[in-house]
């Protein structure tokens, strides 16, 4: 598991860049596969603590199964949870039959920039990952973001070896992306290498489907599988052809580039 | 064929770079399709869109997301895209050859193991197929095959590939550069990139799928001597973990460490982890680690640590070669944040020697400045002494970035350490400080006891301006406030250490100016704030104060210069006091610069910040 180790340190590396130059950190934690490994990450860095805290952005439309492992996880490893949620939006009725891109940019785009914008923070980590999609292929691993939170993908800064941006202007903040050079199979044999907590919807529970990838309940669907445990997961994963997030709504046509450009994650 | 979805044993990481439009997102793009490593419906889902858009599909439209670079045919920013083959993950880099993106293509190639060099058969070796081959060098990355692209165009002619290759090899070969192979292919054809070619049967090597697993994973780097870059120093629950990546070498519990440029030792404790058993006792290269030490020295970010027998090199000067990214030019005497490895300094350019022209190699001499995309020959000089070491020896060390503002705005390999005025007595100092005896009683203990740490405060400036003065008030009050100061006055080393010198030897400020540091450097290790002046040393102060930082160094020196007109104060002063000064206002002043230096206020908290202290 020599590789496993490989992407290991370069995360860890990242992650005490990120602490070491921002005072006002936190980490975006989706409860999902990637997100969690990235929790894990940081307790490997930090020595069995997380000195920051883990934001979840709460759309209302998660499976609740979700909502009882985040709470459980923040209890057993003491995590200081932020919850953030557009309200807002959400009373002025706004859900995903308006449109996904409209529904994911309220909810999730909007939701995420409300909360960074209240408590000031001016470095957010994320779990993305290079495989799952072509623009976050292009992110960088301290990817700054301007005063309204949009990425411009055109001028992105240089990236020199373990060299990165850490310094920005009043106003602007960067987003920080540890897990970008790992890929979905590697996910799943750290979870398994290192005996991580996961979500059971990932796997096949009886009825020959499970979630591949984790969004809200109305636009994520599972996929036709067999797997019941992470070896089976595994298994499955080299041998299929099928996108990761074919299941995501979002991903449709342009949806992704004009959602990131925007800001979402 | 073996089974390409084999389990991954490691990981590599390959650029591929050349000049605009000679197919290096075509030639991924078939690499993944001839290999079967696309997911299912991407081809379908890009020539949909192609077909909406009524233009004919490319393969290199699988890699190029954004909306912008296919509507205009380019690779704006790199991509990172992963496949498996033959028992590796590769993750293949694919990087923009438009000069406009150069900073891009940097980018890309900098996190690359190995790379893949385009050149178009029918254009030939063009400016940036150059200036990519030369940066590759420059960037360290050392394994690379030429692809020469579009053989289709030339009719398969073997001499046409071999007059780009005899040109292309004279190219590198100016820098010693020398390409693991040359390979003829057709990417929009899919000619020797997965498959063998037909058309080329005069060529009997590798294709480029077989090349990559020609490519090495470097492994060599533990067994130079150790080399670890000081990150952070955590204090989160009971132990004191200094944490870093080892960059060369290893290390194990029970070694003892060097840390530079402060010249700090202490051993291993002990090797931190989380989640591991049994807890590990050594580390190698590559590793992010976390350590404790057996002495609550206190280390930086930014140090080296080494073995005894093999330090890094310690100065505040070196000669690079740097390419600019900059959005504005170079320039000499211009203030920038140096960069090397976890260190973080002021800097300024002090030199540049030539500017190197990519196409021809030819240098030019005499400017002041160095645009963006052009590569330089330059000496840089740190604002302090920053511990380096060679690039040709050790890579990671051996680099460096310039930060311009808020961007990182060049970068630059280290070729030469230059020599700086306080090298004797720097290397006097490292002497002396690795065979001190120490008691019982620490730095830290000291510092507890004491509710401070020991510092120098000096004052700086010509005659007449109340420096003295000023001294005796705020030894005063630092004692009045319980704290243990003491005023060092060079009248009374004169009668006394520097009896034995003759009054034209009292006169040369460099053997005075080092007798008054090595004094200062005892009161220091008793933990006192030593508060002093320059008076002994007359109008030669700026030439005392380097002196006396060296010999103290890595005590924090507070230096506070006083004027009665507009002047430039010596480097690094910290506290300027020009014109009348109201002296209780002036002591304020430098107590809360005391605090500001973490002297008098001990930062307690789960992000604790120390600071130099011996």
């Amino acid at each position: 598991m020599k590789h496993l180790r490989q992407l290991e340190d370069q995360s860890v590396y990242i992650l005490r860049e990120a602490y070491k130059h921002f005072d006002n950190l936190a980490m975006l934690w989706s409860m999902g596969k990637d997100s969690t490994v990235l929790l894990w990450l940081a307790r490997k860095a930090f020595f069995g603590h997380v000195p920051f805290p883990l934001l979840h952005v709460d759309t209302s439309y998660k499976i609740p199964a979700m909502i009882e492992y985040r709470d459980r996880l923040a209890r057993e490893w003491r995590l200081d949870l932020v919850i953030g949620q557009n309200k807002e939006a959400l009373a002025a009725g706004m859900n995903p039959s308006m449109g996904r891109v409209v529904c994911c940019t309220a909810l999730k785009t909007n939701g995420l920039k409300q909360l960074l914008e209240q408590k000031g923070y001016t470095g957010v980590i994320l779990g993305v990952r290079a495989d799952e999609e072509g623009t976050r292929a292009k992110e960088r691993y301290f990817s700054p973001r301007d005063k309204h939170g949009d990425w411009d993908f055109r001028d992105q800064p240089p990236e020199l070896w373990d060299q990165y941006k850490t310094t920005f202007p009043p106003g602007t903040h960067i987003r920080i992306h540890p897990l970008l050079d790992w890929t979905e199979i590697n996910i799943w044999e750290y979870i398994k290498y290192e005996n991580i907590p996961f979500i059971d919807l990932y796997l096949d529970r009886g009825d020959g489907t499970r979630y591949r990838s984790l969004g809200c309940a109305p636009c994520t669907t599972p996929i036709k599988s067999t797997a019941k445990n992470v070896d089976d997961i595994i298994h499955e994963l080299r041998h299929t052809t099928v996108a990761e997030r074919s299941g995501r709504a979002q991903d449709e046509g342009r949806g992704m580039e004009l959602l990131r450009k925007d800001g979402y994650m | 064929m073996d089974n390409p979805t084999q389990k991954p044993s490691e990981n590599l990481n390959i650029v591929i770079v050349g000049h605009v439009d000679h197919g290096k997102s075509t030639l991924l793009g078939r690499l993944y399709a001839d290999t079967g490593s696309l997911p299912d419906g991407k081809l379908e889902k890009v020539q949909a869109i192609c077909r909406q858009q009524g233009k004919e599909f490319e393969y290199a439209f699988l890699f190029d997301a954004f909306l912008e670079e296919q509507e205009q045919g380019i690779t704006i920013d790199t991509a990172r895209t992963f496949f498996a083959w033959k028992g590796r993950q590769y993750i293949i880099i694919d990087a923009p050859g438009h000069k406009e993106f150069l900073k891009n293509m940097i980018s890309g190639a900098a996190r690359a193991e190995a790379a893949l060099l385009l050149i178009d058969a029918l254009e030939g070796v063009k400016e940036q197929s150059k200036k990519h081959g030369y940066l590759l060098s420059l960037l360290g990355v050392r394994q690379f095959a030429v692809v020469v692209n579009k053989m289709d165009l030339v009719g398969y002619r073997q001499d046409v590939f071999a007059g780009i290759e005899k040109e292309y090899r004279e190219f590198l070969s100016q820098f010693k550069a020398v390409p693991a192979q040359f390979i003829p292919v057709s990417a929009k054809l899919g000619d020797n990139i997965a498959n063998r070619s037909e058309k080329m049967p005069w060529y009997t090597g590798p294709t480029v799928l077989d090349t990559l697993s020609v490519f090495k994973k470097e492994a060599a780097r533990s067994e130079q001597p150790l080399r670890l870059s000081v990150q952070d120093i955590y204090k989160f629950d009971a132990r004191r973990i200094v944490t870093g990546r080892i960059t060369a070498g290893r290390l194990k519990v029970g070694d003892h460490l060097v840390f530079s440029p402060s010249n700090k030792r202490a051993n291993i404790k002990s090797v931190e982890a989380f989640n591991i058993e049994p807890q590990p006792t050594e580390g190698r290269a590559g590793q992010s680690i976390g350590i404790t030490l057996d002495e609550q020295i206190f280390v930086e970010r930014g140090e080296i640590a080494s073995h005894q027998e093999q330090l890094p090199l310690v100065s505040t000067a070196f000669r690079a070669n740097v390419f600019w990214l900059g959005k504005r030019p170079l320039e000499k005497g211009r203030k920038y944040l140096l960069r090397v490895a976890t260190k973080e300094v002021d800097c300024e350019v002090a030199s540049i020697h030539r500017i190197i022209d990519t196409m021809d190699l030819a240098q030019q001499q005499g400017s002041s400045a160095v645009n963006r995309n052009q590569v330089a020959e330059l000496t840089v000089r740190a604002k302090a002494p920053v511990a380096f070491d060679l690039s040709a020896s050790f890579e990671a060390t051996g680099r460096f970035v310039l930060v311009d503002e808020y961007d990182i705005a060049g970068g630059g390999i280290i070729t030469e350490l230059v020599h700086d005025d306080q090298e004797f007595l720097r290397e006097e100092a490292r002497r002396r400080d690795f065979a001190w005896v120490k008691g019982e009683v620490g730095v830290e203990d000291r510092a507890q006891q004491y509710g401070h740490r020991a510092a120098v405060v000096l004052f700086t400036g010509g005659r007449h301006t109340g420096k003295s003065f000023l001294a005796r008030k705020l030894e005063g009050r630092l004692v009045a406030d319980g704290r243990h100061a003491y005023l060092l006055d060079g009248e009374n080393l004169r009668r006394g250490l520097d009896a034995d010198l003759s009054e034209e030897e009292r006169g040369q400020t460099t053997e005075m100016a080092r007798r008054y540091g090595e004094v200062a450097r005892l009161l220091i290790d008793t933990g006192l704030i030593v508060v002093s002046t320059t008076n002994p040393f007359g109008l030669a102060y700026r030439e005392a104060v380097q002196a006396i930082r060296t010999l103290v160094n890595p005590a924090p020196v507070i230096a506070v210069h006083m004027s009665k007109a507009d002047e430039e104060p010596p480097p690094n002063t910290d506290v300027v006091l020009s014109g009348p000064t109201d002296f209780d206002a002036a002591t304020r002043r430098i107590m809360e610069e005391l605090k500001r230096r973490g002297v008098l206020a001990q930062a307690i908290g789960a992000k604790p910040t120390f600071q130099y202290s011996i």
